[in-house]
């Protein structure tokens, strides 16, 4: 049954997302949104909803209330009725939105084009549900209400219950189990491989730029394919694979090698990542300070000869930063030109965010 | 989309109209549906109605709602509108105990509408009427689009409080027409009407030079008056707006849609307590005295109690309402009333005034002079009178009322004493205009340039400034040309104004224009 009420709720929601995309830039700078990343929805404070009257200000933050207390003391957790109204007392809406929503309002006011995934849809991973029964199995899932059911009905049909003294004693006929059934699900076919400079020149406030600038790439691309797998690859002159909790907090310290990470994000798609099958994006973060010039040139050869042929796409997005040389960029743009598929941009603050992801997926990849 | 009421509640909704008569109850027919969540959602965003024209805060209420549903906050168990016949929804998922409460309930609130003068002039068609205004925007919208109208609505909205709920009881000012004739029989003989006297008297009885100033100053007052617009002070801007401002025709269809509208559920806001207390009153009443059963009664309890429940710092407008009915139905059945009551000041004497005479009963039977009173109560006051005549030193100490403020120092609200004469006056306050301020239009041809130029009328609190500044702007896009506010922020005079680009705001000094009017 439709409800009259629906085209207002759809209504209302088409103007929360406008007021979402017409504060994105300021949108896509808030940390608060970071943490979240596994949720489904987020709640966001939106201004400038509701509708304006003249109303009473802050000198009438007085009231009547009802209960004990003797002067002085506090009363309950706020006010009561006070002027101004209860109903009427947050003044900024909360209203939830869910990541896949964000992402359309990040496509659409970035007009960044829809991604043609490459390889086919076709692979499949198995899982199990339990989702049935049956009447064998372990006793661990034994389905207790099913159980005393059978239970009972036996032997009130065998006469042997007593209403006076009802005791349901089960025997291994009764028994049921819940059992699985063995699903197929389409599989992920898109990775992403992050990989940051943890060197002693990138600070907390650089990290926090790569943690909101991959928060938005890992939005933009769930929205874009089924499921997507992250890998995450720390480097400062040694590379080691970590997990997301590590990839953000981790405090390193030293100098820098970039290749090292290069190579081990090499090593891990040639193992685990067939290209004609995954789209695979690599990510970069860095301040662009390499340790030798010759280093950032292999990194150059390394992508253009292993990585550029099986990547959907290379990001590099170098933070600014108080100590590094920024180089690398420039390295990358001398030597890979003609690369389409590596795409640099520069982040010095969090206001570059916004087009930085423009930048990355203007093509579409 | 609503579903049969079931044969057996259908039954007892005439078994408990039965009783509610019995007790003196009177009510338009009741109509009651079932409705799932979902829909009492729907209904609630409504405001009670099952249809209202297209807009996107019923969307934004209905989110809330559900929200709150759906994390068990709060649960609606009633609705129930002002229209003849009355409608009422029971929410499907209750129990039998919960429907028979809802259903006493609803009686005592449809008597209340019956009953109540502030409701007299409302529509008791607004069911069809909201239809109607449902139909004609949704008209405009394929017309004119839905921004333009939406927008328009969200304008109108903006103001929709500045009414004067008052205005329905005043006859307007009837045109006079033996005035009017006194005035062309003035015009042709040049006179204002003169005493009749014989000839040699009149020079006397009519003296001439009287006459003159007489009507040169009859002549000022009317020029006077012409060039005050509006002629007095108005408190319905919204109407002033409808028939002054240059809106095209659907425009001021719209804004008379949203007025009509605000009249409509004015006297709701002006009776909350009264309304609430008194559907409380007859529910306990109904439900204990007859309908109640065994089985039931641990229900019903959890039930009423959760309705009349107080959290600290909370007030209860079912608790309030209901308590102050009873201990006025007790006062009237003892006696307490009164010039020999009132001049008694010895507190144990008051404490047992009229005792032997108080019914053995908690609650009393028809016909005693307490429920005469609260019969007559019920239709004579709204929140703002029964509170000023009912509220007694002896009931604020009973229930524990006190006065709370906001620490300066710690932003937290904190009790500041049990005072009686600041708790009624915080609550008169609290109340009087639901919580809003009085705007009038003071002036509307203001400095002769067409500028519209409203004053709040400052009653102990001002007006929050952000809110006015924002409000301002919605309000020239109606009247088109500057507007101003007049209004006291920390005891200071201030005029804000927008003139479609700028928002100023100055001090009110001589060097500021006086507008037509002035409190």
């Amino acid at each position: 049954m439709i409800l009259q009420i629906n085209n207002d709720h759809q209504r209302f929601r088409k103007i929360v997302k406008g007021k979402i995309r017409k504060d994105l830039r300021k949108f896509l700078t808030r940390s608060e949104l970071l943490g979240r990343e596994g949720k489904r929805y987020i709640s966001i404070p939106v201004h400038g909803i509701e509708i304006p009257n003249f109303r009473y200000g802050d000198n009438s933050d007085s009231g009547v209330g009802k209960g004990d207390g003797k002067p002085g003391d506090q009363v309950g957790d706020d006010g009561g009725m006070g002027p101004g109204g209860t109903e009427e007392g947050n003044h900024i809406l909360e209203v939830d939105v869910s990541l896949d929503e964000l992402a359309d309002i990040l496509g659409e006011e970035l007009e960044l084009p829809r991604i043609k995934p490459k390889g086919r849809h076709r692979i499949t991973s198995e899982r199990d549900r339990y989702s049935g029964i049956r009447q064998s199995g372990p006793e661990s899932l034994r389905h207790f209400k099913r159980t005393f059911h059978r239970a009972l009905r036996r032997q009130i049909m065998s006469g042997l219950y007593n209403s006076e003294m009802p005791r349901i004693v089960f025997e291994r006929r009764d028994k049921m189990y819940r059992s699985w059934k063995t699903v197929l699900k389409p599989q992920s076919n898109a990775v992403i491989v992050y990989m940051m400079d943890v060197s002693g020149s990138m600070g907390d406030e650089q990290k926090e730029l790569v943690r909101l600038e991959a928060f938005w790439i890992d939005a933009w691309l769930r929205k874009n394919y089924q499921g997507i797998e992250s890998r995450y690859i720390v480097h400062d002159v040694r590379a080691a694979e970590v997990d997301r909790d590590t990839f953000f907090r981790i405090r390193e310290d030293g100098g820098t090698r970039i290749s090292s990470a290069f190579k081990l994000a090499r090593d891990i798609i040639e193992a685990q990542y067939v290209p004609t099958e995954w789209n695979i994006y690599l990510f970069h973060f860095s301040d662009g300070d390499n340790s030798s010039e010759s280093d950032s040139r292999e990194c150059c050869t390394m992508l253009r000869e292993h990585l550029s042929p099986v990547l959907n796409m290379f990001g590099y997005c170098q933070v600014a930063s108080a100590y590094g040389s920024g180089n690398f960029i420039n390295v990358l743009h001398e030597h890979l030109t003609d690369s389409a598929d590596v795409i640099t941009s520069r982040v010095n603050n969090k206001d570059d965010i916004y087009d930085s992801i423009k930048t990355f997926f203007a093509a579409g990849k | 989309m609503n579903q049969p009421l079931p044969k057996e509640l259908a039954e007892w909704a005439e078994v408990i109209a039965g009783y509610a008569r019995t007790e003196g109850l009177d009510f338009y027919p009741t109509v009651f549906e079932m409705l799932s969540s979902t829909q009492m959602s729907q209904v609630a965003a409504y405001g009670g109605f099952p249809q209202r024209y297209p807009h996107w805060r019923f969307g934004m209420d209905y989110e809330k709602l559900r929200k709150q549903h759906s994390y068990g906050l709060s649960r609606i168990y009633e609705m129930v509108i002002n229209n003849d016949p009355c409608y009422a929804y029971l929410l499907c998922d209750n129990m039998l105990v919960d429907h028979k409460t809802v259903i006493a309930h609803v009686y005592a609130h449809c008597d209340f509408f019956k009953n109540n003068k502030w409701f007299s002039k409302t529509n008791r068609r607004m069911i069809d009427a909201m239809a109607n205004h449902a139909t004609r925007i949704r008209r405009y919208i394929e017309r004119y689009g839905v921004e333009r109208v939406e927008q328009l609505i969200d304008t109108f909205l903006s103001l929709e409080s500045l009414i004067d709920p008052h205005s329905v009881f005043m006859r307007r000012k009837p045109k006079n027409v033996a005035e009017d004739r006194d005035r062309t029989k003035k015009n042709e003989n040049g006179e204002r009407s003169r005493y009749p006297a014989k000839a040699y008297m009149d020079r006397y009885i009519n003296p001439p030079d009287k006459m003159a100033s007489e009507r040169a100053e009859r002549l000022d007052e009317e020029v006077g008056s012409k060039a005050r617009f509006p002629a007095d002070p108005t408190r319905d801007v919204l109407l002033f707006l409808l028939q002054n401002a240059s809106l095209e025709d659907w425009e001021a269809d719209i804004l008379s849609i949203i007025r009509e509208e605000a009249y409509y559920f004015a006297p709701q806001g002006q009776t909350k307590i009264m309304n609430e207390g008194w559907a409380s009153y007859w529910h306990s009443t109904i439900m204990t005295r007859y309908v109640v059963t065994d089985a039931d009664i641990i229900d019903y309890c959890e039930h009423n109690a959760g309705t009349l429940a107080t959290s600290p710092g909370r007030l209860n407008p079912y608790k309030m309402g209901v308590e102050l009915f009873r201990d006025i139905e007790r006062r009237w059945n003892t006696g307490r009333y009164g010039a020999a009551y009132e001049s008694c000041d010895d507190m144990s004497e008051r404490r047992q005034w009229g005792e032997s005479k108080e019914p053995q009963q908690r609650v009393v039977a028809k016909g005693s002079p307490g429920r005469e009173k609260i019969f007559e109560v019920r239709a004579l006051y709204n929140d703002v009178t029964f509170l000023d005549e009912f509220l007694t030193p002896e009931f604020v100490e009973d229930q524990k009322l006190y006065h709370y403020r906001q620490d300066p120092t710690t932003g937290r609200m904190v009790v500041v004493d049990r005072d009686f004469d600041k708790i009624k006056r915080q609550m008169l306050f609290m109340l009087t205009n639901h919580a809003q301020p009085y705007i009038y239009v003071m002036d509307a041809n203001y400095r002769n340039r067409g500028e519209l130029y409203l004053t709040h009328r400052h009653n102990g609190a001002d007006i929050e400034v952000k809110y006015a500044v924002v409000t301002m702007k919605q309000l020239h896009k109606i009247w088109k040309r500057p507007v101003h506010l007049n209004a006291r922020i920390d005891d200071e005079p201030i005029l804000f104004s927008f003139d479609g680009e700028q928002s100023t705001q100055q001090h009110i000094d001589d060097r500021i224009d006086q507008p037509a009017h002035d409190f």
